[in-house]
């Protein structure tokens, strides 16, 4: 708590101390309410340790000193140390409901992302443009981004500490949060309810970009997969849809359109594997694709004992997934 | 074998007489201080399991991208690191403490119920026995410690592990409502002549004050199991879409979790207002306050639950109303802190282990509520929620606070209960390990949250910073095994080779000193006058005796008679278990059901039969009355048609299932059913409960046992009976008559 003020003067931008580096109104507004709330408990921490300290220096017993008068309490003093809290509830009392109004306003009758948690990776759909899309949520910069919250199994928790607060996805019961970056940048957010096995791999990235580039992107992924450019890659198509993979996943633009894991319509895009576990570069995704539990035991996709061969035919097919 | 009974002698844990039959002397006991013992050996034991479990932890987590356990053994790890530190470490220590001190401490020759007290001890390591036999069930649960529905449920966590986690809760559950209820008992029923209730010792008052919690909150958790298995096992639907409710189970949860943290923070108030003052010399700064401000925390604490779900989206209406229930718990806590502070300023402060166990514990106490006042704003809490700010904040509270008290009053009664002392050098020893260490692993973690480490990851990716500060908590939490193996060995040695403790050791003033160490059977051979709340100052210093405490009229009042008392404390109990099962009811009908709903009842027949369950309640006050009266006959009479009447209610309740079924509905059809036969059910339980006694009672009667005036458990019986009708009223209106009136 104290520290708090002695880390937030040694690390302002190094992005080390999350929280205490704000990129949006939100998140501002709640690290201003724990400066404030930081410097009061301070003042008592200090005031309370003093008195602490100071019993513990000056009133040492000595060997043969008797007993010193027996003050057994003080009706005035007790009074004043019950009303000086109480002043300070009080006024941390408004100062939470203060900021409660700036750090989560009402929804909007219509979300701009509805994310869903799923164990153990987030989609991300952008129901006014039609983008769908896992574990990469790209917004346009310095404008406020209304997120609805869902989840497609347990409790999740959507939190991007630069960005705002946190928030449960509940199951029956959609929740909603504003998020919001002032400046482009890529944040690392993170599943911050227990979820179960894989639960410490369920990162996801929010890339805000400047509204043009991000318009861009919603483009892109608009588009739907282009046709394999060579065998290889033909051939790992067809595998892709001979395989089980068409139980779970979709590619626009091909006959696989389920819902269960990531859409992968544009794989190749992502910066990251696994809900943030590894980086997607063709040989991670060798790994993952050879056995998906070696790379991140647990996962909800089995191992289909894929042949290396057949490996390098869907990982070329992958690649084209712009 | 006569070896060990020799040792154990020596150690001074037998008396001669028992050395043919030691294994059966520590078994069979239902000495107040060897269950005591009993408990507090119960706890090492698992402190240690729990502890390794910990530092397995720390182990995983030392460097970033580990692979050292894999990520279900760890997610196993700190679910029973959790369930184990609080239901098998602190609260049987906490229990263990109390059972051995308060009957002292009240000039008490034992427990009031002896013999429950050895169940409720017993049921702590069968309990201890069933969560850890999960381990060779297909694997202990891997939901953490608080089982959050829908992760908790059959579809998400299908094997045993999550089943053996509810029913072993349930039995430690039904152990500890048990043991509170005896401490209520004993302290109003059992206290020495003059051992008024405002003069007693803090710590014993405490306990009193939290026998309440727990007998309010314990009960609330044991609905949520029994709701929980019955989802596991039945196929039921509380928890779980469609139609559960998530967030239902984590209002029970913490309706009772949040009052367990003062269950476990207010012994330990009670041993810092204990040991504090013996060691400034002082009596305690502001009695009243710090029994008042106990008071006020226990009622706050059934009030704050929801700050806990501050990041689930109530709404901020009713964020707001928990933000201030959960400021407000501030106040008696800070009242409380300067108070202990306020003790020690201006007297003669000895440094002995106690003294600085709980100095350390004031301190870092006082770090753990500012920060849990940053919990209470919902703001903050949306930020720091979830993270490693709060392990940091809550094991501050679990170790720093409560986990320091306890090895101070483990430092301060041990040669009360040994007869020997403890090595002082290894307590420092221990003392600054512990401090040193604790501070290492925990403190760290405030920053690490802040740096945005969620909590329970089993690994994480190498960011700024998060390495070296992991490391670091890790290397801690090796200190503060070290320092805790210290502690075990001074125990060990200290009790083949410490020094002989003499009947007072620490000049102080509470009536658990004024007999031997270790006390003798029954404890006391006499005792001191009490006029105030320190008998034994009193005593040493006959020139400036303390104030005398109370009127006559609080001495002479006379004791609640025992039965009566306890049974009263445990219908109390009932009130959380049957009010969330009925709100439970009234939640899932509050919307109409497709399928069965309630308009389906008979309520004819079932008017009928409770009729006959009312009139039993007329019944059984007659036949107290012939007992009253010594009318036996009349009074067996009666009683008959007591059991009669409750029989014929059971009938007709079976009868309505019986028609139920036959027309298929069953307890999964759709959750009025689910509700409607839990609620009925356990109710019907109860009523079984209800008969088997008034049976037994009856059997005593007709062997005369009444007539030579033992009589005392009808009445007991009597008034059960009668808060088992109370509650059929209740459950008769809200799902026979109510439908009606829509």
């Amino acid at each position: 708590m104290i520290a708090w003020q002695f880390l937030l003067a040694a690390s302002p931008e190094s992005g080390v101390i999350k929280v205490l580096n704000p990129q949006s109104p939100q998140a501002r507004a709640i690290y201003d309410l724990g400066v404030t709330s930081s410097v009061i408990f301070a003042c008592i921490f200090v005031i309370v340790g003093g008195m602490i300290l100071f019993a513990v220096m000056r009133y040492r017993w000595r060997e043969g000193e008797p007993d010193p008068r027996q003050v057994a309490g003080n009706r005035t003093v007790e009074l004043v140390w019950t009303i000086i809290p109480c002043l300070i509830v009080i006024a941390l009392f408004f100062l939470s409901s203060r900021t409660m109004g700036v750090a989560d306003p009402p929804p909007p009758p219509e979300p701009d992302i509805i994310v869903t948690g799923h164990q153990w990776w987030w989609e991300a759909r952008y129901p006014k443009s039609g983008v769908v899309t896992a574990n990469e949520i790209h917004i346009p910069a310095g404008q406020p981004i209304s997120v609805r919250l869902e989840t497609a199994d347990v409790l999740h928790e959507f939190w991007v500490p630069q960005l705002g607060r946190k928030m449960t996805t509940v199951p029956g019961h959609p929740n909603h949060i504003w998020i919001q970056s002032d400046e482009p940048a890529t944040y690392l957010g993170v599943c911050s309810e227990f979820c179960g096995t894989q639960h410490a791999w369920m990162h996801f990235l929010i890339v805000a970009e400047p509204p043009d580039q991000f318009q861009a992107w919603e483009k892109t992924q608009l588009m739907p997969a282009s046709a394999p450019p060579n065998d290889s890659a033909a051939r790992g198509l067809a595998l892709f849809q001979q395989m089980s993979c068409m139980n779970c996943h979709a590619i626009n633009g091909t006959a696989a359109n389920a819902g269960v894991g990531p859409d992968l319509t544009h794989l190749a895009s992502r910066r990251r594997l696994g809900a943030g576990i590894v980086e997607n570069t063709p040989a991670n995704l060798r790994r993952w694709l050879a056995d998906p539990q070696q790379v991140k035991p647990g996962v909800k996709m089995p191992d289909f004992k894929f042949t290396d061969p057949q490996v390098n035919e869907l990982v070329d097919y992958f690649e084209t997934l712009k | 074998m006569n070896e060990i009974a020799q040792v154990l002698d020596r150690i001074g844990i037998l008396t001669p007489e028992e050395r043919e039959h030691w294994k059966m002397a520590w078994l069979s006991t239902v000495d107040h201080k060897r269950i005591g013992i009993l408990y507090l050996v119960t706890g090492l034991v698992f402190f240690v399991v729990g502890g390794i479990e910990a530092l397995l932890i720390r182990l995983q987590l030392a460097v970033p991208n580990n692979t050292f356990v894999a990520p279900d053994t760890y997610n196993m790890l700190f679910t029973m690191h959790g369930t184990t530190m609080i239901f098998l470490v602190a609260m049987p220590v906490l229990f263990g403490l109390a059972n051995y001190i308060v009957p002292l401490q009240i000039g008490a020759r034992d427990m009031a119920f002896p013999r429950l007290n050895a169940y409720s001890f017993w049921l702590v390591p069968f309990g201890g026995i069933l969560l850890h036999f999960s381990f060779l069930a297909g694997g202990a649960p891997a939901v953490g410690w608080f089982a959050y529905a829908p992760l908790s449920e059959t579809p998400y966590s299908s094997q045993l592990g999550v089943d053996y986690w509810a029913l072993s809760l349930l039995v430690l559950g039904i152990g500890s409502v048990g043991t509170s209820i005896n401490f209520i008992v004993t302290v109003l029923s059992s206290r020495a002549p003059h051992m008024t209730l405002r003069r007693l010792p803090l710590f014993t008052w405490m306990i009193f004050v939290n026998s309440f919690l727990v007998i309010l909150a314990l009960p609330v958790l044991n609905a949520g199991l029994v709701m929980l298995l019955i989802d596991r096992l039945l196929d039921t639907h509380f928890f779980l879409m469609p139609g559960g409710s998530a967030i239902m189970w984590q209002h029970i949860f913490w309706a009772f979790g949040h009052p367990e943290v003062y269950i476990v923070a207010i012994p330990a108030f009670g041993i810092l207002s204990e040991i504090i003052p013996v060691f400034s010399r002082k009596p305690i700064f502001g009695y009243e306050f710090v029994a008042g401000s106990t008071v006020a925390i226990a009622f706050l604490s059934l009030g704050v639950w929801a700050h806990h779900m501050f990041t689930t989206g109530l709404g901020h209406a009713i964020d707001l109303f928990f933000i201030a229930s959960s400021m407000l718990i501030a106040i008696p806590t800070g009242v409380k802190v300067l108070n202990w502070s306020a003790t020690m300023i201006g007297g003669r402060i000895r440094f002995t282990t106690p003294m600085l166990f709980c100095i350390a514990a004031l301190v870092q106490f006082l770090l753990a509520g500012l920060t849990g006042v940053s919990h209470a704003a919902a703001p903050l809490d949306w930020q720091t929620k979830n993270s490693y700010y709060l392990v940091a904040h809550f094991h501050f509270v679990f170790v720093g606070l409560i986990v320091f008290a306890i090895l101070g009053a483990l430092h301060y009664w041990f040669p009360k209960m040994s007869g020997r002392m403890l090595s002082e050098r290894l307590g420092k020893w221990t003392f600054w390990l512990m401090v040193i260490g604790f501070n290492m692993t925990f403190l760290i973690q405030h920053f690490l949250g802040l740096a945005g480490m969620p909590r329970r990851v089993y690994t994480y990716p190498d960011l700024p910073g998060w390495g070296w500060m992991n490391m670091f908590s890790t290397v801690g939490a090796f200190i503060m095994g070290v320092a805790s193996l210290l502690f075990v060995w001074n125990l060990i040695v200290s009790l083949l080779r410490g020094r002989k403790a003499a009947d007072n050791p620490w000049d102080a003033w509470t009536l658990e000193w004024a007999t031997t160490s270790p006390p003798p059977h029954e404890n006391f051979r006499s005792l001191p006058p009490i006029h105030s709340r320190r008998p034994l100052w009193d005593v040493a210093n006959p020139d400036r005796p303390d104030p005398v405490v109370g009127t006559k009229g609080e001495i002479d009042r006379v004791a609640p008679e025992k039965n009566r008392a306890g049974v009263i404390a445990f219908i109390i109990s009932e009130i959380g278990f049957f009010g969330i099962l009925i709100l439970a009811y009234l939640y899932y009908n509050a919307t109409p059901q497709s399928g069965p709903n309630a308009r389906g009842l008979d309520l004819v027949r079932t008017g009928f039969f409770s009729l006959c369950l009312f009139a039993s309640s007329f019944t059984i006050w007659r036949s107290e009355k012939g007992l009253h009266l010594g009318k036996h006959g009349r009074m067996i009479g009666w009683l008959i048609a007591t059991i009669v009447l409750g029989g014929i209610f059971i009938a007709g309740q079976g009868l309505e299932y019986w028609h139920l079924f036959e027309s298929g509905v069953s307890v999964n059809s759709n959750l009025f059913a689910t509700t409607f036969f839990t609620l009925t059910g356990f109710h019907g339980l109860h009523v079984c409960v209800g008969l088997i006694a008034l049976l037994i009672a009856l059997g005593l009667a007709l062997a005369g046992d009444f007539r030579k005036g033992r009589a005392p458990a009808l009445p007991a019986i009597g008034l059960y009976w009668h808060f088992v009708d109370v509650v059929w009223v209740i459950v008769l209106s809200v799902v026979y008559i109510l439908p009606h009136l829509r």
